[in-house]
């Protein structure tokens, strides 16, 4: 399995032709993915046809960047110009932009190779990828587990080799939980860091556009490619984006490294206690000074996370209704009627349940209680991080409480909401985070650090997973899949 | 408490045409996450003001400028139903 850098090097030396590689990947897609199910379309001809020009230039000695000829997944949430996007959900099902998101844009004219679009979990509310109304996605390590959520089948195709890399969504955790289930890495950037726009909305205030790669040296390059000011996403950072894979070699030493006791607590799977602790370990022997921090208000954070995403996505969903795109069931008696039939029947169970919380924690007599409270809260959240960031320069934590678990296993809502426990408070707060590989558990199942950095300052988180990555040995343990 | 009228009346309110069985169902499971989520009633929040976005943001201004747009037949393209250039719906006033 090549990293996109070790390809695309491989292409500007001639070891390697982009054309052959994406074939090479098709076929891999057309093996396994009737197992894995990761993708919900794959853009055979587009593909070939990018990886034709790719390989044009490049013998033209003149390739547009370190991205050029990379074959990459794109999330069923993205928005592509004449490619159906159904945001994992049959209200969407035959839906075809008419344009292409900002991120695909940007990825189109670094070059990049887009293979297809992968499954979700419906409109990106779940961690599972089990509420997607297509199919079921299966983790590469464990068939019989699931890959995580929402951004799960992108997660699947990158760690199955599917894909070299590949791009989700992460609102409460949807990049980094499915990333460390899925033995790879995943990067929530600030919030406005890569632009929303064309992206289908969840939770506008918590929707972060978000890479997952093999390798941090990847990792540095997808978003080096897609970050930066959009005119058209009003609230994307007007900011220079600085060169990511140049600050990825200058080490850790000297470093703060803050461990929030909050995120150690009962609930965390020992193993998974054990692996994150000697990642911290590993990031001490590298010269980094380790310091105990507390986020008192950690054990808010699922609640009021539960509180203002469903609230800002029962007002985002309020589109679908049966007029200007996607479903419609016809015969009502008028056009309420209509609608509420057609949303009655293009949701699954999971979105119905969260625009109903959400209409609820906004109505009449229930604001204050709900939503106004929940983002008071979030304020609290905030000035956690700010005194903690105040004496660290990142924390790390565990991406999450257990490893991937079995297809059915948490049908109780709530209990599938807990599993974002320790993603969400750096969603809430926009701050950048990662999920970097950092061991086993004893039945072979990934495991994730979690590193969390200040606002913008991608680069010093890149810089700690690199050192770490560098220093360990986990990318180099692969699924095996035939 | 959610009670089954409250049920009944946010389906209205959310334009979700739900069955008694979901109704109900629905009943269940939001009494459960409200139930979970009533413990932030238990956080002091006097004087604390509200975040409503991660990042500190002002308007956002642009020049009044045209731009390129959808042509009507793209913007269409996706309509359940349209009636020449325009998106059509079951009748909305009575005659």
């Amino acid at each position: 399995m090549r990293t996109i850098h070790e390809l695309t090097a491989a292409f500007a030396k001639g070891e390697a032709s982009p054309v052959g590689v994406a074939e090479d990947y098709l076929a891999r897609i057309g093996a396994l993915d009737d197992r894995l199910g990761a993708y919900l379309t794959v853009t055979r001809d587009d593909a070939l046809a990018a990886a034709r020009a790719a390989e044009a230039r490049y013998r033209a000695k003149a390739p547009l960047g370190p991205l050029d000829g990379a074959p990459v997944a794109l999330k069923d949430v993205f928005c592509t110009r004449g490619v159906r996007t159904t945001c994992g959900s049959r209200i969407l099902e035959r839906y075809v932009p008419p344009y292409d998101a900002t991120l695909v844009e940007r990825l189109k004219a670094a070059g990049a190779v887009i293979l297809g679009k992968t499954n979700m979990d419906e409109f990106a509310m779940g961690s599972s990828t089990e509420h997607s109304a297509f199919q079921l996605t299966r983790n590469p390590w464990d068939l019989a587990r699931v890959p995580g959520g929402s951004s799960g089948g992108s997660a699947a195709a990158v760690a199955g080799g599917l894909a070299a890399g590949a791009f989700g969504t992460d609102t409460g955790g949807s990049v980094r939980q499915p990333a460390a289930f899925c033995g790879v890495v995943g990067l929530k950037p600030t919030y406005g860091r890569i632009s929303r726009y064309g992206l289908v909305a969840f939770a506008s205030s918590l929707d972060h556009v978000a890479p997952f790669a093999l390798d941090i040296t990847d990792t540095a390059l997808l978003l080096a490619a897609t970050a930066g000011h959009d005119p058209l996403d009003a609230t994307s950072v007007d900011a220079p984006v600085p060169d990511y894979v140049a600050a990825l070699a200058s080490g850790v030493k000297g470093l703060r490294v803050g461990v929030p006791d909050e995120y150690f607590g009962a609930g965390l799977d020992p193993e998974i206690d054990r692996a994150v602790r000697a990642a911290i370990d590993v990031l001490r022997d590298l010269g980094a000074a380790i310091e105990r921090v507390s986020l008192p208000t950690t054990e808010y954070g699922v609640a009021t996370y539960y509180v203002v995403a469903p609230a800002e996505a029962s007002s985002n969903l309020a589109r679908y209704d049966g007029v200007k795109y996607g479903l419609r069931v016809p015969g009502g008696k008028d056009l309420i009627d209509m609608v509420s039939r057609t949303r009655a029947a293009g949701f699954g169970p999971e979105v119905k349940r969260r625009v109903m919380l959400g209409t609820y924690a906004l109505s009449a007599g229930y604001y204050d209680a709900y939503y106004g409270q929940a983002q008071k809260v979030r304020t609290l959240v905030r000035r956690d991080f700010e005194k903690a960031f105040a004496r660290v320069d990142v924390l790390a934590a565990p991406t999450t409480p257990s490893v991937a678990f079995k297809h059915g296993e948490k049908s109780d809502p709530l209990a599938m909401y807990m599993n974002d426990v320790y993603t969400i408070p750096a969603s809430m707060t926009g701050l950048p985070a990662i999920s970097v590989p950092c061991g086993f558990n004893g039945s072979g199942l990934p495991i994730g650090l979690q590193l969390i950095g200040r606002p913008l300052d991608e680069a010093t988180l890149l810089r700690v997973a690199h050192a770490y990555e560098q220093a360990t040995p986990w990318r180099q343990r692969r699924p095996e899949l035939s | 408490m959610i009670s089954r009228q409250d049920v009944e009346h946010v389906a209205r309110l959310a334009r979700l045409a739900l069955s008694d069985a979901d109704l109900e169902r629905m009943r269940e499971q939001l009494n459960g996450i409200l139930g979970y989520i009533d413990k932030l009633r238990a956080l002091d929040t006097t004087g604390v003001e509200p975040t409503s976005h991660a990042v500190p943001l002002v308007n956002v201004m642009r020049d009044d400028a045209t731009r390129p747009c959808l042509s009507p037949d793209e913007a269409l393209a996706n309509a359940p139903e349209r009636s020449g250039q325009f998106f059509r719906v079951p009748k909305i006033i009575e005659e």
